[in-house]
């Protein structure tokens, strides 16, 4: 089913905000007001267009900003948790690690290993490219990952 | 005898839109507005780039069908559109003067790479890098 190009320009509207601000709090009503739609219009048409619901969208952003900080800077990952917008390291810790499989440390030590091109592609682009695929939920990823286990351990 | 790119164009959602964003707000040219009917060809030029023109197309008739216009509109709209960069001789400058005349910004400017570069889209959707000319570059 198709959506009107109009509305669809102004929930890009709200991802460019998410994009632009991705460590702010993003209520979905603050995201609505953006969009000048309701709360409940905004989640299903957003996800509608773009495929993920609004705050995963957000989470991969903040992922890959965290991945990008993590490689260009020497800030400690506290810090960096809290310029990403997490209140907390461990919950911090706990999602990057369920997904993008390492910690954040582990993460820093392996990008640094690898020469950075980023000089001859927008940022913006080269930002989009290296964020994660959320195509399912973090949690969900974890419980299948806890069967897959599970399911190794009972071989 | 040269040879190169002449007309690059743009899907936009409303040319006179387009139009008035491209011309009065990014400083280009109207270069030709042309008419067939319904259908319209309109380019713009930017006044120190004599050799290139961005056309500002609308989807539609008689080049696409409805259904595929319609997809092509809501492709546009979802910011889904393949890269734009524009050469600013100064990017701090440009991004107050174009701010202050409603040009949505979707980043400020940040020095990067040894140069300055921004984002901002046009009305329709289009996503633009703006991008200062670094010294040495001008200089090849």
């Amino acid at each position: 089913m198709s959506q009107s190009p109009k509305l669809l320009r102004r929930l890009l509207r709200a991802k460019d905000h998410m994009d632009g601000a991705p460590h702010e709090e993003w209520p979905i009503h603050r995201l609505a007001e953006v969009s000048a739609v309701s709360a409940a219009h905004f989640t299903r048409e957003f996800k509608k267009a773009f495929g993920v619901p609004p705050h995963r969208y957000l989470l991969t952003r903040r992922i890959e900003r965290a991945t990008a900080l993590l490689r260009d800077t020497n800030l400690p990952i506290t810090e960096i948790a809290i310029q990403t917008g997490w209140s907390s390291l461990g919950t911090f810790g706990r999602i990057f690690r369920d997904i993008t499989g390492g910690s954040p440390g582990e993460l820093r030590a392996r990008a640094r290993s690898v020469p950075h091109v980023g000089v001859h592609m927008p940022e913006c682009f080269m930002r989009n490219a290296h964020r994660p695929n959320l195509n399912i939920a973090v949690l969900e990823k974890r419980r299948i990952e806890a069967s897959g286990k599970l399911e190794l351990q009972s071989n | 005898m040269t040879q190169g790119i002449n007309v690059v164009g743009l899907y936009v959602r409303d040319q006179d839109e387009a139009l008035a964003f491209y011309v009065e707000k990014l400083g280009f040219l109207c270069h030709t507005d042309v008419r067939n009917g319904d259908y319209r060809w309109l380019t713009v030029q930017h006044p120190n780039q004599p050799s290139f023109q961005l056309g500002l197309f609308k989807p539609g008739p008689p080049v696409h069908d409805a259904a595929t216009a319609q997809t092509l509109q809501e492709i546009v709209a979802k910011g889904a559109m393949p890269p734009l960069v524009l050469f600013v001789d100064n990017c701090r400058a440009a991004y107050e003067r174009l701010s202050k005349c409603g040009v949505e910004f979707t980043q400020a400017p940040v020095d990067r790479y040894g140069t300055v570069d921004a984002g901002f889209r046009d009305p329709s959707g289009n996503g633009w890098k703006m991008i200062e000319v670094a010294a040495k570059q001008e200089s090849q």
